[in-house]
């Protein structure tokens, strides 16, 4: 009996789940009762950041600075100092790239300390939109084919038309001044990483946290370091895309064939040699698909960064639904999408392009795309100078269609708002008082009186079943911090969010991911809509759900649930295909019936994988949730919104960021270990 | 190097002297504390892996030696050893007289570029270099200029006949002749030892077989002195000098093809023996009586023959052959029942 208990995990899981109950049911509800909540004993730690921000940024290590204003030696902070010449800098380079797309003055203007800001003529021109079209199509044709091409240009041409040019020029410009920034630094860090076990070691962590972070956990300390603006909105993009390119690095140089290495030593390279010519080379792929990656993250919180003053379709977008504006909104985040399409692919195009040999080629032919492309832009800007004559009173719409002078199909959209609202108002109404009193509230109110007590016992259980007493203490302090802070009532809000977006994308993914796992024609089909989904940023969910909801907990439930089933969804295809064909066919030989056979066969061997999509749904689902505070929710998210707004906002912000973290890292660490095993059990990998 | 010439004859290009190698955190002393006596099982209970176990013997100039094992029995970590792409946990070893182990790393990398070459089981070539790029590479790592090191690799693109396909990219060729790049560029340096790690196993039978041949044939022009490493005992034999055959780390017997397959060492490597056609592996040599001049006859053959390729006109003339040396001196007489007994056991 006790042995069967010992080797039976559904046993030990009912069981701990019925202590859990009575606990649950036994533990009154007491404030002073330290079973029912814990004392705010870190309550604290907001204040100590912000203290620390403060003495960073006015008080520590003064330095005397010149001040040519004044004419006198003033003390400044090396550490503000610091972040105001990286301001600076980023400022100037993302100036310099907007210019390029739009012209202005101010590029030149700061070269030349403004001596010259009088004559007109100065005037840095912008590169005419048809010119970037046409780039645009060159790029893709070469980097893939007639298809990229088409993509990217009438992507880019349908922005120019609908008169969305200059925001989206401006977003561009972020992203073209902070992706490379964030690949330069994501590289180097990721070689460190895969030179030094240590630094690796050390790297880890903080990879680990920065991925679960929420976007806006980051935003506000960087307010308090760096002001607000386009800068700011670098810095924050900078911080939240390096990760991921570090991640890929280590992974990439790691995945290289040990004899590969060995014959660049043999070859007699020395460390620098091996580095550059054998290692980065080899791993080619792997770090352009980390480029990919930045350049997504990038877009993703440049538009997030509208709420520090990031300019561009971020920040429209954010008026507009401040406003309510629907039909705009909507129409701004189509252009976000195209954009995020067009990025995504031309980088993957990039990242997959395999060099060519050239040795039999002149210069003319080899050079044939630049050439036509500085022929072309010579032309068009010719022809957009000219323009300037025909168009005389108005716009010249051949060099730069302004903002809000071109098409617009925001009264259509809004129109038919308008009609889904008359139409199925009454039945989304109902749907969505349903959901809120008889489903979201009662999750709501029972885990809010839920005894802190059972909750550890549940968390630290479960962690004690599944990875021993390593992962019960892991798990247990990760949670242990959040109750010891006075937030716990907002966390265990959140994680009712959490566990209802996750519950749901789990079921609607799995289901999915199964119908279409069963051929390979809907199996690429569905994995082709994931990646398509998976491209935009998260913000853009948020608009049609509003549309159809307005402003309530249904929005952001269903705008996670959208979000956060695409890695369900993707995880099981991928989980159900890799099972291998010889078992299909021993299974029909047994002669058993499909859902027999998905059921007893496919499901088990899939089950690790799925739950690792599980894992990054709950990532998804909390990103999400925490920004749903955008439109009004009161879990962590609404607190670190308003922080935003808060002079000593820094420490609460990051705090909170750092606890959504944890929650998605102990989840991270039950699944993980979990799956391991399993994955070990099954002799799969 | 630096060693002087009168002794060059006489001094092993590779020299090693109970090499060990272990893997593990604290091999070092538990190797210490064994006094030398390491057995696998006891060293595994500690959490210690034995690669190479009390490793000694030489390679002369021009020699092939060639390592042979089941898959795990350590025969790359011997060579990794050797080539000091792993530092072997205790031992000596030296290169043309000079310390290996001692050698700092500019000094290795020197080391490399002039007189090593390797040859790797999966090719390894860099995917972002053509054929003839790929093989310049050690040239151009050297730092020689680009002229002089695209010439010599078109001189070993043409050696390992790969003329008209320089400007390929490893994607674009076959198993067979991605390994004859990996040949083309161990030797582009022009490299006094040359090491092959399974260079032929990721290859299918008839393409293995011709692989061999042309390494026989690069080989009777080059004359190197090779390491060569392989799990499959026939090739082993058709190729090698003198075999070393490893189990767990140990070098069970090192000797010639033909003593191998006479008097195996131990029950292991006789396990491998019992299969082997003999009339494909011994020389008639070793199957000689000593010279009678009474019975024979004025035909001769060379105590360098393998049987199998005289074995027939052997059988047809009856009579007792006369064995001569490279000298033309005779050294024996040959019964052509003993050649019978060879093809038809007993
Ligand atoms: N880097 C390493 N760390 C730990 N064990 C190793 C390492 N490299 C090889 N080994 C072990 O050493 C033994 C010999 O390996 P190897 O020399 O590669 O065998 P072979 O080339 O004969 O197939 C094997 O048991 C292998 O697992
Ligand atoms: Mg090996």
């Amino acid at each position: 009996m006790l042995t069967n208990f010992k080797n039976s995990r559904p046993q030990q899981f009912s069981f701990l789940f019925i202590v859990f109950l009575l606990l649950y049911f036994l533990v009154p509800e007491n404030e002073n009762s330290l079973l029912w909540r814990l004392p705010p004993l870190l309550k604290d730690i907001p204040l100590l950041i912000n203290t620390l921000l403060d003495n960073l940024m006015f008080k520590w290590l003064t330095v005397p600075v010149y001040d040519p204003d004044w004419q006198m030696y003033e003390d400044k902070p090396i550490f503000r100092i610091i972040t105001r010449s990286i301001a600076d800098f980023l400022l100037f380079l993302i100036i310099f790239i907007r210019e390029i797309f739009l012209g202005g003055l101010q590029t030149i203007g700061s070269i030349t300390g403004g001596a010259f800001k009088e004559f007109k003529w100065l005037y840095l021109p912008a590169v005419p939109w048809t010119a970037v079209v046409i780039g645009l199509f060159i790029l893709g044709y070469r980097l893939q084919g007639l298809g990229l091409a088409f993509i990217a240009s009438i992507g880019f041409f349908y922005v120019s038309i609908f008169g969305q040019w200059e925001p989206t020029m401006e977003t561009l410009s972020l992203v073209l001044v902070t992706a490379p920034i964030c690949f330069v630094l994501g590289l180097s860090f990721g070689i460190l990483g895969y030179l030094s076990k240590k630094v690796e070691n050390t790297l880890q962590p903080i990879l680990n946290i920065a991925q679960t972070m929420p976007h806006f956990s980051y935003l506000v300390p960087i307010l308090v370091l760096f002001g607000i603006g386009d800068h700011a909105g670098a810095v924050a993009t900078i911080i939240f895309a390096t990760p991921p390119m570090i991640r890929l690095t280590i992974l990439g140089l790691k995945k290289i064939s040990p004899e590969v290495v060995e014959s660049g030593l043999m070859s007699g390279c020395n460390r620098f040699q091996l580095l550059f010519r054998v290692l980065i080379p080899t791993a080619r792929r792997d770090i352009l698909i980390g480029v990919n990656q930045v350049i997504m993250q990038c877009l993703a919180m440049t538009t997030i960064a509208a709420f520090i003053g990031a300019k561009g379709l971020g920040f429209n977008l954010k008026v507009a639904l401040n406003g309510l504006k629907i039909g705009k909104a909507a129409e701004i985040g189509i252009c976000v999408v195209i954009i995020a399409v067009v990025l995504d692919k031309l980088s993957l195009a990039w990242a997959n392009k395999q060099k060519d040999y050239f040795a039999n080629l002149n210069f003319y032919k080899k050079n044939l795309a630049t050439i036509y492309f500085i022929l072309l832009t010579t032309i068009l800007g010719v022809i957009a100078y000219f323009s300037a004559f025909y168009f005389e009173e108005g716009f010249n719409y051949l060099y730069l269609i302004p903002f809000g002078e071109g098409l617009t199909i925001a009264p259509i959209l809004d129109a038919g708002v308008d009609w889904i609202w008359e139409t199925f108002f009454y039945y989304l109404n109902i749907f969505n008082k349903f959901l809120i009193t008889n489903v979201l509230f009662v999750m709501r109110d029972a885990y809010l009186g839920m005894p802190v007590v059972s909750t550890f016992v549940l968390v630290m259980g479960a962690g004690y079943i599944i990875g021993g007493i390593r992962s019960c203490i892991i798990v247990g302090a990760l949670i242990l911090f959040i109750a010891l802070s006075e937030y716990w009532n907002r966390a265990l809000i959140t994680a009712y969010m959490a566990t209802f977006a996750v519950g749901v994308s789990a079921i609607l993914g799995i289901v999915t991911g199964s119908l279409c796992a069963r051929n390979e024609i809907s199996a690429k089909f569905i994995l082709g809509v994931c990646d398509f989904f998976q491209t935009f940023p998260s913000f853009i969910y948020l608009i049609p759900v509003i549309l159809l909801f307005g402003i309530t907990d249904t929005s952001v439930m269903i705008a996670a649930i959208a979000y956060a089933s695409v890695p369900a969804t993707r995880y099981t295809v991928e989980g159900l295909r890799s099972v291998p064909s010889s078992l299909h066919d021993a299974a029909s030989m047994s002669g058993v019936s499909n859902f027999q056979r998905w059921k007893s066969i496919e499901l088990p061997l899939a089950f690790p994988h799925i739950m690792l999509g599980i894992n990054q749904t709950l990532i998804f689902a909390l990103m999400m949730i925490v920004l749903g505070a955008l439109i009004g929710t009161e879990d962590l998210g609404q607190i670190i919104m308003g922080c935003l707004s808060r002079p000593n906002g820094a420490g609460i912000g990051l705090t909170l960021g750092i606890f959504v973290s944890f929650i998605c890292l102990a989840a991270d660490n039950l699944i993980r270990t979990w799956a391991d095993e399993r994955k070990k059990l099954l002799g799969i990998e | 190097m630096s060693q002087s010439s009168d002794n060059s004859n006489t001094t092993p290009v590779i020299k090693c002297e109970s090499v060990y190698k272990i893997f593990g955190n604290n091999a070092l002393k538990l190797l210490e504390n064994s006094n030398g006596q390491v057995d696998a099982k006891t060293f595994q209970e500690a959490g210690c892996i034995v690669g190479v176990n009390n490793a000694s013997f030489g390679v002369n100039k021009g020699e092939m030696m060639v390592v042979m094992g089941l898959s795990g029995s350590g025969k790359s970590t011997l060579l990794r050893c050797i080539s000091r792409l792993t530092d072997a946990t205790a031992g000596k070893i030296f290169i043309d007289g000079e310390d290996l182990l001692s050698m700092n790393s500019k000094q290795l990398i020197e080391l490399r570029r002039n007189k090593m070459g390797m040859v790797f089981q999966s090719f390894a070539l860099l995917p972002h270099k053509t054929v003839i790029e790929n093989i310049a590479f050690p040239l151009q790592v050297k730092g020689t200029n680009t002229k002089e090191s695209m010439a010599k690799a078109l001189e070993m693109v043409e050696l390992v006949g790969l003329k008209g396909r320089e400007n390929y990219f490893p994607r674009e060729l076959s198993g067979g002749q991605q390994q004859r790049v990996g040949i083309a560029r161990s030797l582009a340096v022009e490299p006094d030892i040359w090491f092959l790690d399974e260079p032929f196993s990721a290859l299918d039978p008839l393409i293995r077989k011709e692989m061999q041949d042309e390494f026989l044939r690069l080989q009777a022009v080059l004359n190197k002195t090779i390491m060569f490493v392989t799990h499959d005992f026939d090739e082993a034999l058709r190729l090698a000098d003198r075999i070393a055959i490893m189990k767990d780390g140990i070098i069970e017997q090192l000797d010639t093809p033909d003593n191998i397959v006479l008097n195996p060492a131990t029950e292991y490597v006789k396990k491998f023996t019992e299969d082997v056609p003999r009339e494909k592996v011994l020389k008639i040599e070793s199957i000689m009586d000593a010279y009678d001049s009474n019975n024979s006859s004025s035909t001769k053959v060379s105590k360098d023959a393998i049987i199998e390729t005289l074995a027939e006109s052997i059988l047809n003339s009856k009579e007792i052959l006369t064995v001569v040396d490279n000298n033309n001196e005779i050294v024996g007489s040959l019964n052509p029942t003993k050649v019978i007994k060879v093809i038809f056991g007993k």
